[in-house]
């Protein structure tokens, strides 16, 4: 793993998963973490210090990050990982579902960047990594909300690498594929069993694989890595 | 370092750029490294031992006589970086045959033998990391540059048809995208033409070959096991533009 002593990392989703995986996965390589979700995380090491927050909140957002630079006086690395996943069609999904899920998985990763960009313009550092998956490039079937708000994550990340990248700032999104976590193992065997049949390597990922991802694109060894999707996925959007 | 330990690489194009910057980096992280270049690199330059082998890589026999020799005295080969790569700046219409057969020699078909001969051992093994380096130039039109855009394309989809087709047998192929990175090939370039691409470079600056090596080191390792078929862009915001 890259190494990053002395840096300091925000994590969303940090409960379980991925965002679960991240969080340890950037305190073994040597940053300050701090870990946030709705859930209870007490399971993380008290090396890391969790808040609870709801990336939907505007107003908790700016409360977290001014914690972060009161104390550590700097935001080094931001992870948008939250996300929830929703399955209906377009033709049966229901407008308040619809909002759901972007306000989560798209809203709030505009909400985290607007967030993290105050401390990281006024540092001239920074880097954020945005949690997209493959169905933020490839078209699937259903999942409509999920989809769209997946894309966006994608545009907003390159926006956000074109607009901040003078000043210092780097963004990236990683794609990932089927990955073993509470999201994917609460999904029907069907949906797997299509998912992990249209995987080139023909089994799924793990959350340390997505981690390991965000801990080189958060490191300085990717200093001049910035706007690009990164698909993690056992070759699936390569087909 | 040791994110490579037990591992055995091959970088062509290894004795100058980003071919030499990776060959070093591999060596510090604890890989054994196989340098392979027409011309032989700076070896006492590196901290960490690295082997020298002759090849030209548009060679058939050449790369088999290669990989034989690094099987026979390692007994597997783990990571391939296809990374020899020569450019010619001539358009359609002016770039002659010859020029034309040699970029496609050395950038495509150079690539191509790399993949044939590794994949033997590796299927073998049931595990390699083949890392395949291609260019903005690839993804993106630009005045000129015929033969070497075309052949840095193919390099994407020969990729990809590698990562599926192999993906089964436990190989991964990536590829590696370059932006603007400060070596003899650039070097070489009118300083005109340098300074408009790094000032269309939205990071603002060219970068150095380390800076390839560090993807190529995170492609090559296991941090990696799950990533295969993936273009890995290292250009300071070129592409997202
Ligand atoms: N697992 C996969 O196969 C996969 C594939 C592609 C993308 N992803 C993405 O990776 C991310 C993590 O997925 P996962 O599989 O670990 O999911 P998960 O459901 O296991 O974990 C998600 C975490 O996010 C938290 N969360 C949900 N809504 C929140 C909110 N409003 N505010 C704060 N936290 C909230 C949850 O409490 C949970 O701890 C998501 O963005 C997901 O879309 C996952
Ligand atoms: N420098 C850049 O800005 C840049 C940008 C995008 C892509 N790339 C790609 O990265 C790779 C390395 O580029 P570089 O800038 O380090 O180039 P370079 O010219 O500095 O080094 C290339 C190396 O390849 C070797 N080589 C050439 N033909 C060969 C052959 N037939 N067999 C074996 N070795 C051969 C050369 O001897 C040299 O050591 C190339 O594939 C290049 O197209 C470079």
């Amino acid at each position: 793993m890259p190494d990053l002593t002395g840096s300091v990392a925000l994590v969303t989703g940090a409960a379980q998963g991925i965002g679960h995986g991240i969080a340890c996965a950037l305190a073994d390589a040597g940053a300050v973490v701090i870990a946030t979700d709705i859930r209870d995380q007490s399971d993380l090491s008290d090396s890391i210090v969790t808040r609870s927050h709801d990336v939907t909140d505007g107003e908790r957002w700016r409360e977290v990050v001014s914690e972060i630079e009161s104390q550590h006086g700097r935001l080094d690395i931001l992870v948008n990982n939250a996300g929830v996943s929703g399955y209906d069609s377009l033709h049966e999904l229901e407008l308040a579902e619809w909002q759901r899920i972007i306000d989560i998985n798209q809203t709030g990763v505009l909400l985290g960047m607007q967030a993290a960009l105050r401390p990281m313009l006024r540092q001239g550092s920074g880097s954020i990594v945005n949690i997209s998956s493959i169905c933020g490039a490839a078209s699937v079937s259903g999942v409509a909300a999920y989809h769209a708000s997946k894309h966006a994550v994608l545009t907003m990340t390159k926006n956000a690498a074109v607009s901040y990248a003078r000043q210092g700032i780097r963004a990236n999104a990683v794609l990932p594929g089927w990955i073993r976590t509470p999201l994917t193992l609460g999904q029907t065997d069907d949906l797997n069993e299509a998912f992990l049949g249209a995987t080139p390597m023909g089994h799924g990922g793990e959350p340390a694989d997505i981690a390991a991802a965000v801990c080189f694109l958060a490191s300085s060894e990717a200093r001049f890595i910035t706007g690009v999707d990164l698909p993690v996925d056992g070759g699936y959007l390569a087909r | 370092m040791t994110r490579l330990t037990d591992k055995v690489a091959i970088v062509t194009g290894a004795a100058m750029g980003i071919g030499w910057a990776t060959a070093q980096l591999f060596a510090e992280n604890g890989a054994t490294v196989i340098a392979a270049d027409v011309v032989k690199p700076p070896l006492s330059e590196s901290d960490h031992p690295i082997d020298y082998r002759e090849l030209d890589v548009t060679d058939q026999h050449a790369w088999k006589a290669v990989v034989d020799g690094v099987l026979n005295e390692h007994g597997r080969l783990d990571v391939l970086v296809n990374n020899a790569g020569v450019i010619d700046y001539a358009d359609i219409t002016t770039v002659t045959p010859e020029d034309w057969s040699r970029v496609v020699g050395v950038d495509q078909t150079g690539v191509f033998l790399g993949m044939r001969t590794a994949l033997a051992p590796m299927r073998a093994q049931h595990a390699g990391s083949i890392i395949n380096l291609s260019s903005a130039w690839g993804v993106v039109g630009s005045e000129g540059v015929a033969a070497y855009q075309a052949s840095k394309g193919a390099v994407r989809g020969l990729t990809r048809n590698g990562a599926i087709t192999y993906a089964a047998d436990g190989v991964r192929v990536n590829t590696v995208v370059p932006g603007w990175i400060a070596t003899p090939l650039t070097e070489r370039q009118p300083a005109d033409k340098n300074a408009e691409v790094i000032g269309l470079t939205p990071l603002g600056f060219g970068a150095d070959p380390r800076d390839i090596a560090f993807g190529c080191l995170y492609l090559a390792s296991d941090e990696a096991r799950y990533v295969t078929g993936s273009e890995l862009v290292i250009d300071g915001g070129l592409l997202a533009q």
